[in-house]
């Protein structure tokens, strides 16, 4: 249910422009990395080849290898769809589908895929998730209202519900609280620490506090210069990155003196 | 220092509320009398209202504008002089609608009777019959004409917004454009000689109305689904790639159900479009006094050729031929006006909630 992510010597291309450059890291199995840096350093754009989203760009490619548990991600015969499938995705501005219920938005990996499920599995898969994403007690007795009605952090926490429905083994997390208040944000920092006993969790995240109270491994990514490729500067326990970073540009970095 | 800091926010006094409506009442009806005045000295007997219009109109600017930028300063006296201006710039869009809705409905309504609904033209010289052959005529000709547009339509704006890429998408792209500007005329021209190759000349057919009509109206649907495609937030296609949705269940089951309200009132307005097209519905359906409910033999007649027609030939009783061609154009309206409707309908059901 959780799955080991090893990145070997990894480039990502828009077009000709290489926006990330050379990144070899191992994701751990059931723990929160956090990926964090200046805007522009390639973060959101590393997130998104770890479930192939960033081929929906036209002309964005990988080179190098990403491995899932040991298996090519991107293998000749590998289909992005069932990639896809695996490893959920939330996104930095709550997006629930606006013509579905708050139901059908959890059920929409299953409904939107067209698979049929009694309506007690239905049920049982709707609960179970939105108990997982700590929202169950706040929408149980309006199921069928719009998903759009609810908070910014109600949304979010229902994105986060929709993409665990679907019992994926990775969940990826585009700074999923930069659009929210501290109230939701700390909701979903404590939801983030209890997936990890689940799955793995991959966060981008602009805030360094909360980076260092929820992850387990942290990666500073930085850039040069503008035009100029995103790099893994550094990549550790989170402690270690925020208290006694290796490299002097970390440092920097967390302590707050640029970026 | 708090009295200084409120007088340096305290403006000009205000001119009274009941002022200005009460200027414009008081000169439009001096600039009547005026007119009255000189009415009744010069021979002509009658009384033009545009001079009295613009005159009360000019001179209540005028007052107000001096009377404002005496009492209220340079800024709001500005901002009256311009409200007056677009206010009568909106009044002077609105005449001519509302001198057509009202031209319409008082002509029309003389014939707008159970028999105009029932009956055709069918042995009917003078007084009496009816236009039903021609309410269905449009109804199936019409019908067709969207039956064949709006999948042509949808799946063209789909391929544009979604699949399209480089040369091919542009090139559809420009001919859309093109399209949309085929004088009808054209279209029906076009229709006519399709159908001469298959059945030989001076063909005539409902279905080859329908075809002229589709081709005027595809590119409309095509249009307005385009528009409300691209207003579906990539957020939303990117939240179903991310569930592991493949892309055509991703378009058929997120982008569509999100822009339905607006692709449905784009088709009606599609429809409404086309349902008053005359010059190609003349070339290639005809006109005919007779029922016929089969799209794909003879003569059809529909709605506008039946307004044309009965004012183009107007037989002995000539008002009873007007009449009808009133009565026509008023159900012709109307009908628009319910597609209108039904299209506010659509959108208010359909449009996601929240």
């Amino acid at each position: 249910m959780s799955k080991r992510i090893e990145l070997k010597s990894l480039d990502v291309y828009y077009k000709a422009f290489l926006a990330v450059e050379d990144v070899s890291m191992v994701i751990e199995p059931k723990a929160i990395t956090a990926f964090i840096g200046p805007s522009g350093c390639g973060k959101s754009t590393l997130i998104r080849t770890l479930n192939r989203m960033h081929e929906v760009i036209p002309g964005a490619r990988v080179e190098g290898q990403l491995l899932m548990d040991g298996e090519d991600v991107y293998g000749p015969d590998v289909d992005p769809v069932r990639v896809r499938r695996q490893v959920g995705m939330v996104f930095q501005r709550p997006n629930p589908f606006p013509t579905m219920s708050i139901k059908d938005n959890v059920l929409s990996g299953y409904k939107l895929n067209n698979s049929r499920m009694s309506k007690a599995e239905a049920e049982e898969i709707t609960e179970k998730a939105l108990v997982g994403a700590n929202l169950w007690n706040e929408v149980k007795d309006r199921l069928e209202k719009p998903g759009s009605g609810l908070s910014g952090g109600q949304q979010q926490r229902l994105c986060i519900a929709r993409a665990i429905a679907v019992e994926p083994d990775v969940i990826l997390m585009d700074e999923p609280t930069s659009a929210l208040d501290p109230i939701s944000t700390a909701a979903i920092e404590d939801l983030a620490v209890e997936l990890k006993e689940h799955f793995t969790v991959v966060i981008v995240t602009h805030n360094m506090q909360q980076a260092s109270r929820i992850s387990d491994m942290t990666a500073f990514f930085n850039i040069a210069g503008s035009g100029l490729p995103g790099k893994l500067i550094e990549y550790d326990k989170t402690e270690k990155v925020f208290s006694n970073p290796t490299e002097q540009q970390t440092e920097d970095y967390v302590s707050g003196r640029f970026g | 220092m708090t009295t200084q800091l409120n007088s340096s926010f305290r403006g000009t006094q205000d001119l009274p509320k009941w002022l200005s409506p009460t200027l414009l009442v008081s000169f439009f009806l001096a600039s009547f009398g005026l007119q009255v005045l000189l009415a009744s000295d010069s021979d002509s007997a009658e009384i033009n209202f545009i001079p009295v219009a613009v005159f009360g109109l000019l001179s209540f600017t005028l007052a107000l504008y001096v009377i404002s930028r005496v009492i209220e300063g340079v800024r709001k006296a500005t901002d009256r002089l311009v409200t007056i201006m677009v206010s009568t710039a909106f009044s002077l869009a609105l005449i001519p609608l509302l001198s057509l809705a009202y031209t319409v409905v008082t002509k029309g309504v003389a014939r707008f009777d159970a028999e105009f609904f029932t009956f055709s033209m069918r042995n009917v010289v003078g007084e009496g019959g009816g236009a039903l052959h021609a309410i269905i005529g449009t109804v199936e000709i019409t019908g067709i004409a969207t039956l064949i547009s709006v999948p042509i339509g949808i799946m063209a704006a789909i391929y544009l917004v979604e699949y399209g890429r480089g040369t091919v998408a542009r090139l559809v792209t420009f001919f859309v454009d093109v399209m949309t500007g085929v004088p009808s005329i054209v279209a029906g021209l076009f229709a006519y000689a399709l159908f001469v190759i298959f059945f030989g000349p001076g063909v005539r057919m409902g279905l080859g109305g329908a075809i002229a009509l589709s081709l005027l109206m595809i590119p409309v649907v095509i249009r307005a689904t385009e528009e409300m495609l691209k207003i579906v937030p990539n957020e939303l296609r990117e939240a179903a790639y991310a569930l592991g949705v493949p892309k055509w269940l991703t378009v058929l089951k997120v982008v569509l159900p999100t822009s339905l309200a607006g692709i449905a009132t784009g088709i009606m307005i599609a429809i409404a479009r086309v349902i008053g097209e005359t010059a190609p519905l003349l070339l290639i359906a005809g006109f005919t006094a007779s029922m016929n409910y089969n799209p794909l033999d003879e003569r059809m007649m529909t709605l506008p050729v039946f307004v044309y027609t009965s004012y183009a030939n107007q037989g002995v009783d000539m008002q009873a031929y007007l009449d009808r061609a009133w009565a026509g154009a008023l159900t012709l309206m109307l009908i628009v006006m319910v597609l209108n409707l039904v299209a506010r309908l659509i959108s208010k059901y359909f449009s996601p909630k929240g």
